[in-house]
């Protein structure tokens, strides 16, 4: 059996994180990362040992943990396993897992743990039954998040690629499959072509979501507010970088722009939306309503004032509108002559600030650690579904490498379909799909082929 | 009851399902009855005049590797030999002839009367009989004469319920102006078979003379005739031409401004047609932006004038068709002697078959070819093999012959249809295996033949050439690996006049041939220590040898499949009360009642958690008994 590996404590801020690697390379996959205080080597402990350590990419140091060490049968799964326990905070067991993961464990699928531990004799008949339990409200809590994937920047992305694969592939696949047909010759050429792009278009997801800006998981966030008060200011301080455009012509952001971003130990998924007001443009209307079904759809609001503003009915409305959501209210311009008298000033959560100067934001943190009381939020289903999504892509890129190889080499097409199949089934993993299926659908809808 | 006669099976119907249906088992020294409800259409091609093409030649090579007769047939009656897609790699290389339609029904009636332990009878079989137990006992025919029996093989093809539509008529009929099938269907519904319709359509068959053969493209065959049978010894030859036309704007404009005429869009036909089979008239509709469509213009057989307009299927009326192919570049003067037609027929919903072809519900009932939603001559072959070996092996007390994915074309396609189950009719490509650089053409010897020797269909004397082939390529592959050569000027010479680089340091003659330019012939001129070897143990040697890398990675791929395959799931659960799987996938479950973890994986609707708690159940109710 492949060697798997997972975080096994709740997806959330805590003081430590443990992440469990099970399976015959565990140990060895452990030797590759972990540097101990006291030189020793996971392969060289003893079952039920520990060692205090650090944990290491290339020359660069992740963590200080404590690992420790099981021997087959003498575990949890009755594999080899080692646990490593880190400092708590979703980003660091995060990064050890991606680590992990690309020392060559697969990511752990849902309630494989238990159900190892129920093959390898390690939980009793009685015990089956809870074990099919867990593994099927975790496949429900997976779907779940599969599904919530697929609506992300990442999942699109991913799907671009796999696309292009399954047209290649299809494009193959008729060309074989209907010899006497005049469908267009695929070549060497153009197949490479295909799989260069892919492979950049991989390249370039791994180092987005390396550099962390396509976290999916986070707090669902939309920030709103009149036209011009400086919602895009607040999130481009936020996201420390300039994302959204900003001009001081009302009506500038006309779509829903996202972003993640980490606040302190949290990370805000923010939608920075189109100012509301009713607008004669109609492509700004359309901004607008994106803006308003955001609001609906958000965990947390984050409201914006111009304070150097007088308030107006469009101000009034978004206060209404705040009334039954989390919500935190930012009155911004702080370093200029403020005029904002707002209504109800017994709001525990507003914040005077000023976007441009980054004056105030530290407290931001604060108010959203008290809002989503931390501890308990997330059960880290997405999570799950992000890390395999890059361990997914990985595998599809090194598929792809192998196969530009082999079309350099000047292989036969029926050869290096071999490996194109095996990375567009990589990609095509999250949706349960077969490239095979994929691909005469493909072949069915693009060609006009037949007797 | 009177009875006049018995039989250990019977096969209902004689086209290529039911031909190697009926001869396995007889062949296997069962008593068997083949019915049809006419002598003169066994083995009948009512559509194209043509055996294999891309997958199908798999099938047909595969079919002979189990010791089934098709391959022969076409070999024996062909008039032109092509393989298909050469330069693209051995995986899709696929053979494919044009056969003389009249000589291979004869071939195979001939085949099936000389075969001791089989009966040929014309007649219509309108029920099936039961006895106490629910299982299969005999059959009923049009004149109410009765046959005992212990299985049934339904074949029936297009007959079954068949209805011909052209233009705004139908009418009741078989293919090619044949009877239907009537009675069999409300049979088969009391027993519980769900059926549904099918359909499919075939061209115009037109006169040689009216053709004018200049203003078209001919299209030769190939000059070394490889044969479908492993079996085929001997020169092969081609006889006939066949030609290339298109299609253009005008024929295009007509079949639109007839479009409401067609039953296909008037809504007359409510069967569902192959996707990828479609009518003239589909072709365009659902792809109008393409300005010509390519026909080709095919003899059927030596004795007759006859020409097949592969590509012009169509259910519009006569007038129509005569218009459309009027239209024609080398078409203009044409004269149609049989009008095309689309066929609507019964068939059954193949997810009620276990992967012997057995129903599930129904024991001794078997089904194959179109009947189980498939279309093309190979497929029913493959089935009609398939049914009647293992019809034969269960009468004789023996463990049923159920080929897996990886091993074999005929595999894949039993297994999407139990499986996955068919919206369309379903035709067999390469593109569908998974496995496809492992079931080549060439090695389906390999694969199979042990196979069909263990059944019983493969004479000792097959089966010890294979071994023999087998043994030397084996020899030949470690000699391949382990001759070294120089860097002599000879080889550097042929290396950089096939465009790779010439080498500096000695290697092994298997490192040289893993470059795909070179070739096990080009090696010639430095591989002194060669033995003359036949060409297809060279061929083999040097595939095994070049694709080492791809095979490998493929073979591993057949190593994870398997082992969910070997966990066999108990016939009689009831997946609703398996704790922990979702609705969805114990009403799949429940439906397709798969033979193994692996087998219900592939079912659609069934997810990864849900195959978990499948291999969780099965461990706990392995513990406790």
């Amino acid at each position: 059996m492949s060697t798997i590996a997972a975080i096994s404590t709740p997806q959330a801020l805590g003081g430590l994180a443990v992440i469990r690697i099970s399976g015959q390379d565990a140990i060895s996959i452990a030797d590759k990362i972990f540097v101990g205080f006291t030189r020793v080597r996971p392969s060289d402990m003893a079952g039920h040992t520990c060692a205090y350590g650090k944990i290491v990419c290339g020359s660069q140091t992740l963590d200080d943990v404590v690992l420790t060490v099981f021997r087959a049968p003498k575990s949890y799964t009755g594999e080899d396993t080692v646990e490593i326990s880190c400092h708590g905070g979703v980003y660091l067991a995060r990064e050890i897992l991606k680590l992990i993961l690309d020392n060559g464990a697969a990511a752990a699928s849902a309630g494989e743990f238990t159900k190892r531990a129920f093959i390898n004799g390690k939980l009793s008949l009685t015990q089956a039954e809870a074990v099919m339990d867990i593994i099927s409200a975790e496949g429900e809590a997976s779907l779940k998040s599969a599904r919530l994937a697929k609506e992300g920047q990442l999942y699109k992305r991913i799907n671009d690629v796999c696309n292009s694969l399954v047209n290649v592939l299809g494009s193959l696949a008729a060309w074989c499959d209907y010899p006497d047909e005049d469908i267009p010759e695929t070549d060497s050429e153009s197949v490479a072509s295909v799989l260069g792009t892919a492979l950049s278009s991989l390249d370039k997801i791994l180092t987005d979501y390396d550099k962390g800006r396509i976290l999916r998981q986070g707090i669902d966030t939309a920030i709103i507010g009149k036209p011009n008060v400086g919602k895009s200011t607040l999130m481009n301080a936020i996201l420390g970088y300039q994302r959204s455009i900003v001009t001081s012509t009302e009506g500038t952001t006309r779509d829903v722009i996202e972003e993640s971003a980490r606040v302190g130990d949290v990370v805000l998924k923010l939608s920075d939306t189109a100012g509301v007001r009713s607008s004669e443009d109609e492509v700004e209307q359309i901004g607008v309503d994106l803006a308003r079904k955001k609001l609906t759809d958000a965990e947390l609001v984050i409201a914006v004032f111009d304070g150097s503003r007088e308030c107006d009915d469009n101000d009034r409305e978004i206060l209404k509108s705040l009334s039954d959501k989390r919500h935190i209210i930012i009155v911004n311009k702080s370093d200029l002559p403020q005029k904002l008298n707002l209504e109800y000033n017994n709001d525990d959560n507003i914040l005077f600030v000023s976007a441009k100067s980054g004056f105030g934001l530290e407290k931001l943190t604060e108010k959203i650690n008290k809002l989503f009381k931390l501890g308990g939020y997330s059960d880290g289903g997405e999570i799950y579904t992000n890390e395999r999504q890059r361990s997914l892509v990985k595998k599809a890129r090194e598929f792809i490498s192998k196969a530009l190889n082999s079309v350099g080499d000047g292989q036969t097409l029926d050869a290096v379909t071999i490996y194109i199949d095996e990375a567009a089934n990589s990609l095509l993993e999250l949706t349960g799909e077969r490239a095979t299926e994929a691909v005469v659908n493909d072949v069915f809808s693009r060609f006009c082929v037949g007797k | 009851m009177d009875y006049l006669g018995e039989y250990d099976y019977v096969v209902i119907g004689a086209g290529h399902a039911g031909v190697e249906a009926a001869l396995c088992g007889a062949r296997l020294g069962l008593k068997v009855a083949l019915f049809t409800i006419t002598l003169d259409a066994i083995a009948n091609m009512p559509c194209n005049p043509s055996i294999g093409g891309t997958a199908k030649g798999h099938l047909v090579r595969e079919i002979d590797a189990l010791g089934g007769e098709m391959a022969k047939a076409a070999d024996a009656t062909f008039l032109q030999s092509r393989v298909l897609n050469l330069g693209k790699g051995p995986a899709v290389h696929s053979l494919r002839v044009q056969s003389d339609r009249v000589k291979y029904q004869r071939y195979m009636k001939g085949v099936c009367e000389s075969e001791k332990n089989l009966d040929i009878k014309q007649a219509e079989v309108v029920n099936i009989l039961r006895d106490e137990t629910g299982a299969v006992s005999g059959i009923v025919t049009r004149l109410g004469t009765k046959y005992k029996c212990r299985a049934v093989i339904i074949c029936t093809g297009t007959y079954l319920n068949g209805v011909i539509h052209v233009g705004e008529v139908s009418y009741e009929s078989g293919p090619d102006a044949t009877l239907p099938a009537k009675g069999l269907s409300d049979a088969l519904i009391k027993m519980g078979v769900s059926l549904r319709r099918f359909k499919t359509g075939t061209p115009a068959r037109v006169h040689r003379r009216s053709i004018d053969f200049s203003k078209l493209e001919p299209q030769a065959g190939d000059d070394k005739i490889l044969p479908f049978s492993f079996e085929t010894k001997g020169e092969l030859k081609n006889t006939v031409m066949c030609y290339i036309g298109y299609t253009n704007e005008n024929t295009h404009k007509v079949i639109l401004d007839n479009l409401d005429r067609s039953p296909l869009y008037s809504g007359r036909i409510e069967g569902i047609g192959p996707r990828y089979c479609p009518s003239i008239e589909d072709k365009i509709v659902r792809f109008s932006d393409k300005p010509r469509h390519q026909l080709f213009v095919e003899p059927m057989g030596l004795d007759t004038d006859e020409f097949y307009l592969q590509g012009m299927s169509s259910s519009l009326p006569e007038e129509v068709q005569l218009e459309f192919l009027r239209t024609i570049s080398g078409l203009e003067n044409v004269e149609i002697m049989r009008n095309a037609y689309a066929i609507e027929y019964d068939c059954c919903d193949s997810l009620e078959l276990l992967p012997t072809l057995e129903f599930k519900s129904i024991k001794g009932l078997y089904g194959a070819g179109q009947f189980n939603g498939t279309s093309g001559y190979e497929e029913a072959a493959a089935q009609g093999l398939i049914a009647g070996i293992n019809a034969s092996l269960k009468l004789l007390g023996r463990e049923p012959l159920i080929l897996d994915r990886a091993s074999s074309y005929i595999g894949t396609l039993i297994d999407d249809l139990v499986t996955k189950g068919v919206s369309d009719p379903y035709r067999m490509m390469t593109s569908r295996s998974e496995y496809r650089l492992l079931l080549r053409e060439d090695n389906a010897d390999e694969r199979l033949t042990p196979i069909g020797y263990k059944v019983g269909l493969i004479s000792e004397e097959r089966y010890n050439r294979l071994k023999k082939k087998l043994e030397l390529i084996d020899e030949e592959v470690t000699r391949l690996e382990t001759q070294n050569v120089g860097p002599s000027e000879q080889l550097n010479s042929y290396l950089e006049s096939c465009g790779t680089e010439a080498v500096t340091n000695g290697t092994t003659l298997a490192k040289l041939l893993k470059r795909p330019q070179v070739s096990y012939e080009g090696l010639s001129c430095v591989d002194k220590n060669r033995h003359e070897l036949p060409d297809e143990v060279t061929e083999q040697a040097a595939l095994r040898i070049k694709y080492e890398g791809y095979i490998k990675i493929q073979l591993e791929q057949v190593e994870a499949m398997r082992r969910l395959e070997e966990k066999l799931l108990p016939e009689d659960v009831d997946y609703q009360s398996i704790r922990g799987l979702r609705l969805e996938a114990a009403e799949k479950l429940n439906k397709v009642r798969p033979l193994s973890i692996g087998q219900a994986s592939r079912i659609s609707g069934v997810n990864p958690a849900d195959v978990s708690v499948l291999a969780i159940w099965l461990e706990q109710r392995k513990r406790s008994q």
